[in-house]
């Protein structure tokens, strides 16, 4: 079906639900959602205060599902939505917000923005309002299987690398394995390393594991660009390969919104629970350490800081793995002043990484991490997402900052003690 | 209409009048918010969490950490408004009387210097918002014409308040009818404006606090 205005209303009205009512009711225009958003604090435009990104969607609410709201409708007293509008507030919902969440940890009445802004996105997409970057990626996800265009071809090739630096066997389609472990275009592409780490610690454990040849790519820009039927095809193919392997936990890799597209919206997205669980590989890495099978040997003993991906800490619940195993790999850790669940966004998740037109403004938006690094006067950060790393190391390298950017499952791998797994 | 018969209508008719019409909207709007329903999250719930709905109806109350600094106007004369208008409405003993009258329900009050520094520093904290409203760019964008309505309705009441109890500008009984007549005024536009934060602020926080929490994450 092709995209058009009232495709994305009737978007806007099946999206509207108890929760966006309540947030919508409860707006008291107190405006310290904007104190939160990095878009607004870097540029001091009133226009990327995080609810009036959500201007359009609140009309619609109101215009359908208030009484006071229908009447002035009835009687053309209301402003109505048009498509105008939508192209207008594409910037707002699209390039300025990487649906971080830090609004919606600040919000004195409790609106979840992010929430709301996911949901938008569909009303978005479905009128044709979505970025180009972030179509062609979605539309390369669908037919190649990855939206970089990353094909099964390279990740063998990925897959000889590693075999050939690490000396261990690749298992690929293996059936009944304790885990099936994903990627991310990124771990393809820039960092192979993430593969190798992952199999040296599965390995070390003990644990068996397999890739899948069907479903290797763990990101779904469905779900950035706010496509839930694209998203549910892509998260399809993971389930598919996870139930046809019979894997007992599926791993999604250091990348952000893989771990949202998977475990949080997958089951709703595929419209009925898992038989296997999903895991972010910090999470399976600390159960390792507990269950004393993540042995580590040896220190990184220089000042380093942790850049918390907001989809795995803030909107994933994975803040404290990551401190556990820094506190015992660095000495010289130290945290930034706001972190955690209440970290400040790289500037490029939810999709701004893959929006072209975005660029500059995700450049600026960068500036509150640089005054946050700055502040610590560290030379090293690690964090566990790959497309926050690749945003960080673009804008470090933008603005001159001499910052060395390590992946935390790499920094594990590399401090594995790989004397035999019963000693 | 003298400003007895006007405060005899105020106190009669006017309030019943003014309490069915607040009770009706909170009903009717909050029939419209649930009635919109939510989906199951078929997601598996983290089995333990520092947060929930019911914790984060409590702490935001409280602001998080580094937002007090850079929003000061907002949070202190949010805090002063909020606490000088709940003081004066609860614990003003003639406000308790009426609702002992009505309900038979009563608990202390406290002393009037108290309830008149209460009052005062509500009207304070309302002008310095409504300052704040007019001049940052954020506020100024987000507000419309309900919003400088509700600063109204909300105003009125501790400004008449105040005027009824000093005896001061106007006649004492104008002065309490025109008090209690504003107080009706808001709660017909209670359910109808944003001042509807008041009862819907419990749901949206509990949302808010259900959706972090499930994944783990305290709000």
């Amino acid at each position: 079906m092709s995209a058009s205005f009232e495709r994305g209303y009737n978007a806007f009205k099946e999206v509207l639900d108890a929760p966006i009512a309540s947030f919508f009711s409860s707006c008291v225009h107190c405006g310290l959602c904007a104190e939160a958003c990095l878009f607004y604090t870097e540029t001091s435009d009133p226009k990327y205060t995080p609810i009036h990104k959500l201007e359009p969607l609140r009309r619609a609410w109101q215009q359908e599902y208030t009484v006071l709201g229908r009447l002035a409708k009835l009687v053309g007293l209301a402003k109505p939505v048009t498509d105008a509008e939508l192209a207008e507030w594409s910037e707002l919902v699209y390039d300025s917000c990487t649906l971080c969440g830090r609004c919606s940890m600040v919000c004195p009445v409790g609106n979840d923005i992010a929430y709301m802004v996911r949901k938008m996105r569909e009303g978005m997409s479905a009128a044709g309002h979505a970025p180009e970057g972030l179509v062609t990626a979605t539309k390369r996800a669908i037919q190649s299987g990855s939206p970089a265009g990353v094909k099964w071809a390279t990740v063998e090739a990925t897959i000889k690398r590693v075999q050939k630096e690490f000396g261990f066997e690749v298992p690929v389609n293996r059936e009944n394995a304790d885990y099936l472990v994903l990627m991310s275009s990124w771990e393809i592409l820039n960092y192979p390393e993430y593969l190798g780490a992952v199999g040296r610690i599965l390995n070390r454990a003990g644990a068996t594991w397999t890739l899948a040849q069907d479903a290797y790519e763990a990101t779904n820009s469905g779900i950035q660009i706010g496509a839930s039927d694209l998203a549910r095809e892509l998260v399809g193919r993971i389930v598919g390969a996870a139930e046809q392997l019979k894997v007992k936990c599926v791993i999604s890799p250091e990348c952000g919104h893989a771990y949202t597209a998977i475990r949080w919206e997958g089951p709703n997205l595929m419209g009925r629970p898992f038989g296997f669980e999903v895991k972010h590989i910090l999470e399976v890495l600390d159960d390792l350490r507990k269950a004393g099978k993540l042995k580590l040997k040896g220190t990184l003993d220089k000042p380093l800081t942790y850049h918390d991906p907001c989809q795995i800490s803030r909107r994933g619940g994975v803040y404290e793995q990551p401190r556990t195993l820094l506190n015992q790999l660095a000495p010289q850790f130290r945290e930034m002043h706001e972190t955690g669940t209440l970290n400040w966004c790289c500037g490029g998740g939810g999709g701004v990484s893959a929006n072209e037109r975005a660029e500059s403004l995700r450049l600026t938006s960068f500036k509150r991490k640089k005054a946050q690094i700055e502040e610590l006067g560290v030379k090293t950060m690690v964090t566990a997402c790959a497309n926050c790393r690749v945003v960080m190391e673009e804008a470090l390298e933008h603005y001159h900052m001499d910052i060395e950017m390590l992946g935390l499952t790499e920094l594990v791998a590399e401090h594995l003690d790989e004397g035999k797994p019963n000693e | 209409m003298t400003p007895l018969e006007l405060l005899t209508w105020a106190r009669g008719p006017g309030l019943s009048i003014a309490l069915a019409i607040c009770a009706f909207g909170i009903l009717l709007r909050l029939f419209e918010i649930f009635s919109l329903g939510r989906k199951a999250d078929l997601s598996k719930a983290r089995e333990h969490s520092p947060g929930s709905g019911w914790r984060t109806i409590l702490s935001r109350s409280l602001p998080p950490p580094g937002l007090m600094k850079r929003a000061p106007v907002t949070y202190i004369g949010g805090y002063v408004f909020h606490l000088g208008f709940a003081i004066t409405l609860f614990f003003f003993v003639p406000h308790i009387e009426l609702v002992r009258g009505l309900t038979g329900l009563s608990w202390p009050g406290l002393p009037t210097q108290v309830i008149d520094i209460s009052a005062v520093a509500g009207l304070l904290a309302l002008i310095a918002v409504l300052a704040s409203r007019l001049s940052n760019p954020v506020k100024r964008l987000l507000s419309g014409f309900q919003d400088y309505l509700a600063w109204l309705l909300t105003f009125l009441p501790l400004a008449t308040g105040y005027l009824a109890f000093h005896h001061l500008l106007i006649d004492y009984t104008l002065a309490l009818a025109l008090h209690i007549l504003s107080v009706e005024l808001l709660l017909v536009a209670l359910p109808f404006t944003k001042l509807f934060h008041t009862v819907s602020v419990f749901v949206s926080r509990w949302y808010n606090g259900d959706i972090f929490g499930r994944k783990g994450v305290a709000s």
